[in-house]
């Protein structure tokens, strides 16, 4: 089987539309799964109480934020070295994603963090770098959907994205580097995660499932890209010819 | 359950409320940008393009 096939976007298109219900499917069983694990498995916290329970949702988003980022750069540097226009439209239909479970992450930090803290928003390292990760993103849209060539449009938001992605180790490290208001890592790849089994896997299994949602929401929207792009392409090459 | 999520239900709801908005707001725009191909497709279609 010839996989290079499917760097062309006229060829990937029909594979997308074949295995977009493999990922969306699971995400909306597995989103109710962690949902039910979250609240009615997973014990209440001893400290934080029930209020705890927006961690189900917050660090998976703050999660996919970081980590669609990086394929989003990874993406877009493909593209932009190797001239792949699939590898520049897959950047783009990244972005939105990303950009969304970033604001996301934000947005339940701080409802989070005015119980516990007793405030919406500090400029913490952590928070400060995470909303940096946004700016970065809505830059990255901004600064494509400005440029009416698109394989200028890609190169500019190839920079953009790969200056960017120094952002993504500095908020990992930042509960470490400085000292900060928001907590430090409960869960570390080498090391035992210090969270009760039952809140672990209620945590473990959303971030699966936001894991497949964004797959299948990015294959939807990179279909229409290429849709778009495709019907931009024709119309081009009729005015000129 | 306890629906009042031991009087953080603001808390606690707005934060999934607000997780529920975020993805139903990106599912709803796929969709309407879907219509938008397929009308402009059909307005092409149409002017014989």
């Amino acid at each position: 089987m010839n996989l290079y096939k499917y760097a062309s976007p006229v060829n990937f298109y029909p594979l997308a539309g074949k295995i977009i219900p493999w990922f969306a499917i699971p995400a909306a069983l597995l989103f109710a799964a962690g949902l039910y694990v979250g609240f009615f498995v997973a014990p209440t916290d001893a400290q934080q109480g029930v209020v705890y329970r927006i961690m189900f949702i917050h660090v998976p988003a703050a999660w996919m934020g970081m980590f669609l980022y990086v394929m989003m750069a990874i993406y877009a540097g493909i593209g932009w070295a190797f001239n792949a226009r699939l590898s520049s439209m897959m950047a783009t239909s990244i972005s939105v994603t990303g950009a969304s479970f970033t604001f996301l992450s934000l947005v339940t930090g701080a409802f989070w963090g005015k119980p516990t803290w007793g405030t919406w928003w500090v400029w913490d390292a952590r928070m400060t770098s995470t909303l940096i990760l946004l700016f970065l993103y809505i830059g990255f849209i901004s600064l494509q959907a400005s440029i009416d060539d698109h394989r200028r449009a890609d190169r500019a938001g190839a920079v953009l994205a790969l200056v960017g992605v120094i952002n993504v180790p500095i908020i990992y490290y930042s509960v470490q580097w400085w000292n900060t208001l928001h907590q430090g890592a409960t869960i570390r790849i080498l090391n035992k995660p210090t969270i009760a089994p039952k809140m672990l896997a209620a945590m473990l299994i959303m971030l699966a499932a936001c894991w497949l949602y964004s797959i299948a929401v990015v294959l939807v929207r990179l279909r229409y890209i290429i849709l778009e792009r495709e019907q931009n392409a024709a119309r081009f090459a009729e005015v000129t010819a | 359950m306890d629906w009042s999520q031991g009087g953080y239900g603001f808390y606690v709801w707005g934060a999934y409320l607000f997780a529920l908005l975020a993805i139903g707001g990106e599912v709803l725009s796929l969709h309407r940008r879907k219509r938008s191909i397929e009308h402009t497709k059909s307005a092409s279609a149409v002017k014989g393009d």
